[in-house]
């Protein structure tokens, strides 16, 4: 018997890309990645975004995701990108998508996907990540022992077991500082290694380095992504292709920031 | 200030949990009102962990038909995890709605859905967290009133120290009649207090108020009497029955959740009730008679929930799919309608014709035929006779060689076991079935890889069905019994390696068995294993069947009881049963000579909704009828609406149009974060 195939004609083909900026916010940073893709697929139905699908039985809408954000950490910048099988105008997309999804999970901007990869103009991160309930002097000090060490290893927990991530070659610079409310605000530039280097992980690395201990679970949020421009700043991934730098400006980088 | 989110001292928490986003809330489609707005105010409990509470159909319906009431508020609350729960108490942080994080014992009301027995020691952890004392007698006016509903309310006696009132039957007429007494109560400025407020409810016929009975015990253990203690309330509390389905279209807006559940797709109950007679089946027999919704309304209300939802799957949900009188061409209508748009249809319970067959493969016409579910339920002829499941040998195989056929590669069986009268012969019965249903799938098919899955459950007599009397199977004799059903399988070297055998052991059944027929006298277990930790006890990992017989035997023996009398014992005609005095419609006599009937071996009973009515009792008692079709209308079309515009080529410079458009909305998702940050 041959095998079945699915009846009637093939999914249209798609015809342009669009990517997308979107945010992460309030309560929803508890979101896993793959609640924000469930989330993120009905509200393209909602919205009847004319997003193409893979053909067969189980037809998917073709939608990549470009990195991922750890549940439990908000974020103002994170990149998708969809195949559409008509050209709509990207505003209006992202205006009826946006408001298919619930409050914080946000579209802040939606480009037609010209240029390379959107991987390939991400190499890092800035991260923004409240820690209250320690003095901000003790999160300084901590974060000026780990950025004075070469190397600083933590062991965490991956799918297929432990593993040492190197915190201290991941991270870039860093800055701590008070906020309006006098907690501490750690800044930190991180570069994506495999396995990646998370908040989490930062923060471990510091009550390694110093006696730092976390009486509440801190909040982190990532600022920005993209490619290191030489003052240490992040170039958009999404601006114009001669708006960034072609190639990472690492090198040029001071290994600490001041703010 | 009652009402207040208590969300600024959770959140903190939450990184510490497994799974936190299922505390959020935030759902698609929920409903956060002011606090002040509301009159009445609902808290709504599935006594489950969240992934499995959510998609309950029951609570979503009673959650908008009382939200869409101006002046009432509903929100949902679902059991927590026990790693929340010590969080909870050690940072001493109450029991929370998901909508607005309001503490539950804020709320007037507090309404739990039993599904079944397993969310009671659920219940006592919310009441616990709430700061509501757990036993109603203890309760003063500050507190909600707490009202059981679903299945297991029918005899809601094991939990009658824990709840204030039980709502027998259909909820949504019940939940907005019962908001209207609080109402008036309330705006007279609650005279009388809480009794007051529970005579008016039990006066209008609307609950169940355990307190208003007293029971009394004869020495050799039976009930010798449940007698109201007032005479100014009816002494048969009754069950409530909604009619006209087509006026009541929930769900309309389904609720989307943003954790992962059990059920990830949108369901449409497209009829309620069955009367196919099965002895064993609890919810045949309470939710007599069968009234279907229109096959429009139906095909309306997967239009507009899909809308809302974005959900890619539905599911035709009721107690025996199939048997909608317009089946087929809603299948065939809604596979029309659907094609080409990756929306799948499916149909979650299957009767054994190929009829079925036909069906499936119309709800599968662009999806896998992956597994056909099929439930003859008992291993022989006579076993399937007693239960009143008549499906004969011949009808299995032809329905599975069809399927096989036609390109399905599994079929999954499912059967009880330790049913009335059941022997050794019987459940390996089950495994000549297997057999032949490989062997004719084989041939139909023209080769040998497909499957058979076999699904076994142990068999728990429960109330208002004509099992209602029988002596459950000791949980010695269900494992045996499934230990040779096994070893046999696996012998068979012909089919050992074509059937999946799946079978949870017997002793959860017995637990369940105590619950379900349990008078107000094991109540008293319930507290005691939940004070030893007890907690989510439909989850194999968290049940602990030695605290359980531990519990029974200190809180029992004393009174000359057991868990045995409770379960394993056959009941004779004329005991008191602890629900007797709760009028589920069905006329007691007929139970019984139902029940004898199986014994002896009768003639089949058919379904009264082709066959001349049989005197079940429950249309003259409830005053309702059988309400199906065919009422041959079709599908009405489809809303059209409006596609995205097209994009207008970019003249030459990209990034301005671009860099406007990023301008422009950075201004919109701050707006609907600002209403995120807000719960």
């Amino acid at each position: 018997m041959p095998p079945r195939r699915p009846e009637g004609p093939p999914p249209p083909p798609p015809v342009a890309r669009v990517r997308l900026r979107f945010a992460k916010r309030g309560r929803l940073r508890f979101l896993s990645q793959l609640d924000l893709a469930r989330t993120f697929e009905r509200g393209l139905r909602r919205a009847r975004v004319p997003v193409a699908f893979s053909a067969g039985f189980s037809p998917h809408p073709k939608v990549s995701w470009i990195g991922g954000v750890p549940t439990g950490a908000a974020s103002e910048t994170e990149f998708v990108e969809i195949s559409l099988t008509v050209d709509v105008d990207p505003e209006a997309l992202r205006v009826a998508l946006d408001a298919a999804l619930p409050p914080g999970f946000d579209l802040v901007e939606c480009v037609p996907a010209v240029g390379g990869s959107l991987a390939e103009r991400i190499e890092a991160s800035r991260w923004s990540i409240r820690v209250p309930g320690v003095p901000v002097d003790d999160v300084a000090s901590a974060l000026d022992l780990l950025l004075a060490r070469e190397s600083v290893e933590v062991e965490r927990r991956t799918k297929s077991g432990r593993a040492l991530v190197d915190v201290r070659r991941a991270v870039i610079c860093g800055v701590c500082r008070a906020d309006a409310h006098d907690c501490a605000i750690l800044d930190v530039v991180v570069r994506h290694t495999t396995p990646a280097v998370r908040p989490d992980d930062v923060l471990t690395a510091l009550g390694v380095v110093s006696p730092l201990t976390f009486p509440v679970p801190p909040e982190p949020t990532r600022l920005e992504q993209g490619l290191i421009r030489s003052d240490g700043t992040l170039a958009d991934p999404l601006a114009a292709p001669s708006g960034a730098p072609h190639h990472s400006e690492t090198g040029r980088l001071a290994s600490r920031l001041t703010a | 200030m009652p009402g207040q989110s208590v969300f600024p001292r959770l959140e903190p928490l939450l990184p510490r949990v497994r799974k936190p986003v299922q505390y959020v809330g935030g759902e698609g489609n929920s409903t956060v009102k002011p606090w002040e707005s509301a009159v009445v105010r609902w808290c709504l409990m599935y006594p489950d962990a969240y992934e499995v509470g959510l998609p309950n159909q029951g609570l979503q319906i009673l959650y908008e038909v009382l939200n869409e009431q101006p002046d009432v508020l509903a929100e949902r609350t679902y059991a927590v995890l026990p790693d929340l729960e010590a969080l909870l108490r050690e940072h001493d942080v109450p029991q929370f709605t998901v909508d607005a994080h309001r503490p539950v014992g804020d709320f007037d009301l507090l309404g739990v859905s039993f599904a079944s027995e397993h969310g009671y020691l659920n219940l006592l952890t919310a009441l616990d967290l709430a700061g509501i004392p757990l036993h109603a007698a203890d309760r003063g006016d500050e507190h909600p009133l707490v009202i059981a509903g679903g299945h297991s309310a029918f005899n809601p006696e094991p939990v009658a120290g824990f709840i204030d009132a039980a709502v027998l039957g259909d909820g949504e007429q019940a939940v907005l009649d019962i908001t209207d007494v609080v109402r008036t109560f309330k705006d007279a400025g609650s005279p009388g207090g809480r009794t007051e407020l529970l005579t008016r409810l039990a006066r209008r016929r609307l609950v169940y108020v355990p307190a208003f009975f007293d029971v009394s015990y004869r020495d050799d253990g039976p009930i010798d009497a449940v007698t109201p203690n007032r005479d100014d309330i009816p002494a048969r509390p009754a069950k409530h029955t909604l009619t006209d389905l087509d006026s009541w279209p929930y769900p309309k807006a389904p609720l989307v959740p943003l954790a992962e559940t059990v059920h990830e797709r949108m369901s449409v109950e497209i009829f309620r009730g069955c009367t196919r007679g099965c002895r064993f089946c609890q919810a045949g027999m309470i939710t007599r008679p069968v009234r279907e919704r229109s096959i429009d309304t139906i095909g309306a209300m997967i239009d507009t929930g899909l809308s809302a939802t974005g959900f890619n799957e539905v599911g035709l949900l009721s107690l025996s799919s199939a048997d909608h009188s317009e089946i087929g061409a809603l299948a065939t209508q809604l596979a029309d309608r659907y094609e080409g748009t990756a929306t799948s249809l499916s149909l979650p319970s299957t009767r054994v014709d190929a009829f079925n067959v036909t069906l499936a493969n119309e709800f599968s016409r662009n999806g896998r035929r992956s597994g056909l579910t099929f439930a003859p339920e008992g291993g022989s002829e006579r076993l399937r006779k007693v239960i009143n499941k008549m499906v004969s040998e011949e009808d299995l195989i032809r329905t599975v060689s069809t399927a096989y056929a036609q390109g399905w590669r599994q079929v999954k069986l499912y059967f009880m076991c330790g049913l009335p009268t059941e022997t050794d012969e019987d459940v390996l019965g089950i495994a000549r079935l297997a057999r032949e249903v490989i062997r004719a799938g084989r041939k139909a098919s023209g080769h040998r890889d497909i499957r058979c899955t076999v699904s076994i459950g142990g068999f728990v007599p429960k109330p208002h069905t004509p099992f209602q009397w029988v002596g459950q199977a000791p949980w010695e004799v269900t494992d045996q019994r499934l230990q040779l059903l096994r070893d046999t399988v696996r012998a068979d070297r012909e089919i050992s390696r074509a059937v999946g055998f799946r079978y949870h052991d017997g002793r959860p059944g017995i637990i369940e068995g105590l619950l379900a027929r349990g008078d107000r006298r094991v109540g008293r277990v319930i507290e005691r294993v939940w004070r030893e930790g007890g907690r989510f006890d439909g989850w194999s990992e968290h049940f602990s069947f030695e605290r359980w017989e531990r519990s029974a035997a200190a809180e029992l023996e004393p009174l000359g009881l057991s868990l045995d009398w409770f379960t394993t014992r056959e009941r004779p005609e004329n005991e008191v049963l602890p629900w007797d005095h709760l009028d589920a419609g069905l006329d007691r006599d007929w139970l019984w000579s139902d029940w004898q009937d199986a014994l002896r071996g009768a003639a089949e009973v058919e379904d009264c909704r082709w066959t001349p009515c049989y005197d079940c009792g429950v249309c003259p008692t409830t005053g309702s009828q059988i309400e199906i079709g065919p009422t041959r209308r079709t599908l009405l079309p489809l809303t059209p609406v409006a596609p995205l515009p097209a994009r207008t080529p970019p003249a030459a410079e990209e990034p301005a149009s671009t860099s406007a458009a990023t301008v422009a909305t950075v201004a919109t998702g701050k707006e609907k974060a600002r209403a995120a940050a807000a719960p």
